[in-house]
């Protein structure tokens, strides 16, 4: 951002104007879209292009392959696990932050920001030494029989462990603007908290609350860190679709790893759909 | 979050009946139910995925030895590490704070055929898996690549090198600087700026003495973000760094330590990552508590 005009001597009247000039102007601005083109377009126009460069067979093969499928079903099954699960927590954490008073407050957001500030990597590594094989509970759940690490709960916690802020995070701002008067009328008129909570308070979160529940997918289907660590890479078992890129990328194969990301790519592109779809819904309505 | 109390504040100004102290009152005796189940269930669930997980950390470096846990910390291949995730980070978030700045200015300021559509890309870092990013970028960058096959001959290689380590970290958190700037840049009052200009300032002027100064706190908050969300980085890391000693940043170092079956040497990385983290953290909040009382005077 260098000026391109240097002060002008205060003797020359200049026009009380708050903008550039029109060079300046186009300047900036084919500058921002040449970054943001070369940087963030041209990645993802790439990811399609290498996954059809060997055209439709090679792609549609990787695509539907055995592993790639159980891949698919296992992405969508942590999903589906984990992204209520945290929905209920974040309507739960932001009702109780924002409708109450009540001491360590501070304390308790601190905590629920703590996946935003910690590695993802680390995240799983703590689910592995509290339930791997030589974790606090290793001994007691081989005893039982029960397997967590390298197996579907340990990538539930660990994807449970990176997303749970998203929806809570969403949420706490926006019944903190809103405040308790509606809520506090409709239990005047007698209703109980029930019923308050569900057609008076959710109905006016509605769009932060389904902005949040796609962020939180998002983030959910495509982490790969925490849940690399905890997931064993048994093919066809504890592979999401990210390992499985990984995966195939490490066997060199030049289109594969590409093919399954564009299905990666194309859950990305329909995030932000829906995102600005929800903005834009949300500002018409207020 | 700092405006509940003085709202609450407001509400309460009026009323006579109030005795209590005024701030709180209203809403902490308010009638509204729930908050016994709410919090209950917000503190056992922080409890099981974060309080117990963490608590096990910390039980488990407690059962080591020190002084072995301080040399896998610090041996020369950690300290490379962290050498390479501190200085990489650092330059992606300068990058993101200049580009960050740029792209926010314009989508704000500026109206262009397309710009819907760049604000909507800015945020395709965050919504991209970071292995997905990672892959393509790697690809782009390699000798071959679209980017490569003009910038290898040239002797930049951004594939497989701390340069590529760059590329990704910039790449995943470029969203922060814009987002972070956006809402501020929209906020800010247009009558400082038309007044320097009736002084008789220039527009470089103005730019420099009147409106970065009142962006910068916010811009150093972005640039935080953006170091904080660097440093942490696995994903797309893992992809462009090719596996080699040269690129190694912290995370990857623990992780092949964990394939290892070295707990110790994992944890020992574990607790630095964490470290820095938390000092970030500090800062950061710091530095959101100067920038907010910067820009309400």
């Amino acid at each position: 951002m260098t000026p391109l005009f240097p002060a002008q001597p205060e003797t020359r009247p200049t026009p009380p104007s708050t903008g550039e000039s029109a060079l300046a102007r186009w300047l900036l601005i084919s500058l921002a879209v040449g970054f943001a083109s070369l940087f963030l377009l041209l990645p993802l126009i790439n990811v399609f292009a290498q996954a059809f460069a060997g055209g439709w067979a090679p792609y549609w093969r990787a695509v539907t392959d055995r592993d790639t499928g159980s891949a698919i079903r296992l992405t969508f099954l942590v999903s589906a696990i984990s992204v209520p699960l945290n929905v209920a927590f974040g309507l739960a954490a932001s009702w109780a932050i924002a409708k109450f008073h009540f001491r360590g407050k501070a304390f308790l957001l601190t905590f629920i920001d703590l996946p935003f500030s910690v590695s993802p990597v680390v995240g799983g590594l703590l689910f592995i030494l509290l339930f791997g094989a030589n974790g606090l509970f290793g001994d007691w759940l081989d005893a039982h029989h029960i397997k967590i690490i390298f197996a579907l709960p340990g990538i539930v916690l660990a994807t449970i462990f990176v997303t749970f802020p998203y929806v809570a995070r969403e949420l706490i701002p926006i019944m903190q603007d809103q405040g308790s008067e509606q809520e506090e009328a409709a239990l005047t008129l007698g209703a109980n908290g029930w019923q308050t909570f569900w057609r008076v308070t959710v109905p006016s979160v509605k769009w932060g609350l389904l902005y949040g529940i796609i962020l939180c997918n998002s983030r959910a289907m495509g982490e790969f860190g925490a849940v690399e660590v905890v997931s064993g890479h048994i093919a066809g078992q504890t592979d999401t679709l990210p390992l499985r890129v990984d995966k195939l990328y490490n066997e060199f194969d030049p289109v594969a790893p590409f093919a399954v990301a564009t299905l990666l790519a194309v859950l990305a592109l329909a995030t932000l759909c829906v995102k600005l779809f929800l903005e834009w819904k949300s500002r018409d309505e207020t | 979050m700092t405006r509940s109390p003085e709202t609450a504040g407001e509400e309460n100004a009026g009323l006579p009946f109030e005795s209590a102290p005024p701030a709180p009152a209203r809403r902490s005796s308010g009638p509204l139910p729930g908050l016994k189940l709410t919090l209950g269930f917000t503190v056992f669930y922080l409890g099981i995925i974060v309080l117990l997980p963490v608590a096990a950390l910390v039980l488990r470096s407690l059962h080591l030895s020190w002084p072995q846990l301080w040399t896998l910390a610090t041996n020369r291949r950690a300290l490379a590490a962290y050498e390479l995730s501190l200085g990489a980070s650092l330059a992606a978030a300068l990058i993101n704070a200049v580009f960050g700045s740029l792209l926010a200015w314009v989508l704000v300021r500026y109206r262009f055929p397309g710009r819907l559509l760049l604000d909507g890309l800015v945020d395709f870092p965050f919504a991209l898996p970071t292995a997905v990013a990672g892959l393509t970028l790697a690809n782009l960058f390699a000798d071959h690549g679209w980017l490569g096959r003009f910038l290898v001959p040239l002797g930049i290689r951004g594939a497989f090198t701390p340069l590529g380590v760059i590329i990704a970290l910039t790449f995943v958190g470029l969203p922060f600087v814009v987002r972070t700037l956006q809402p501020v840049l929209e906020n800010l009052d247009r009558d400082v700026e038309e007044a320097a200009a009736c002084l008789g300032a220039g527009r470089a002027r103005t730019f420099l003495g009147v409106i970065a100064p009142t962006l910068f706190p916010t811009i150093l908050t972005g640039f935080g973000l953006s170091f904080a969300r660097a440093l942490g980085e696995y994903g797309s890391i893992k992809f462009i760094s090719g596996n080699l000693p040269r690129t190694e940043i912290a995370p990857v170092l623990m992780v092949t330590r964990l394939d290892q079956y070295d707990y110790t040497g994992a944890i020992a990385v574990a607790l630095v990552l964490m470290l820095f983290s938390f000092i970030l953290l500090f800062t950061l909040n710091w530095v959101q508590g100067w920038a907010s009382k910067f820009q309400q005077p």
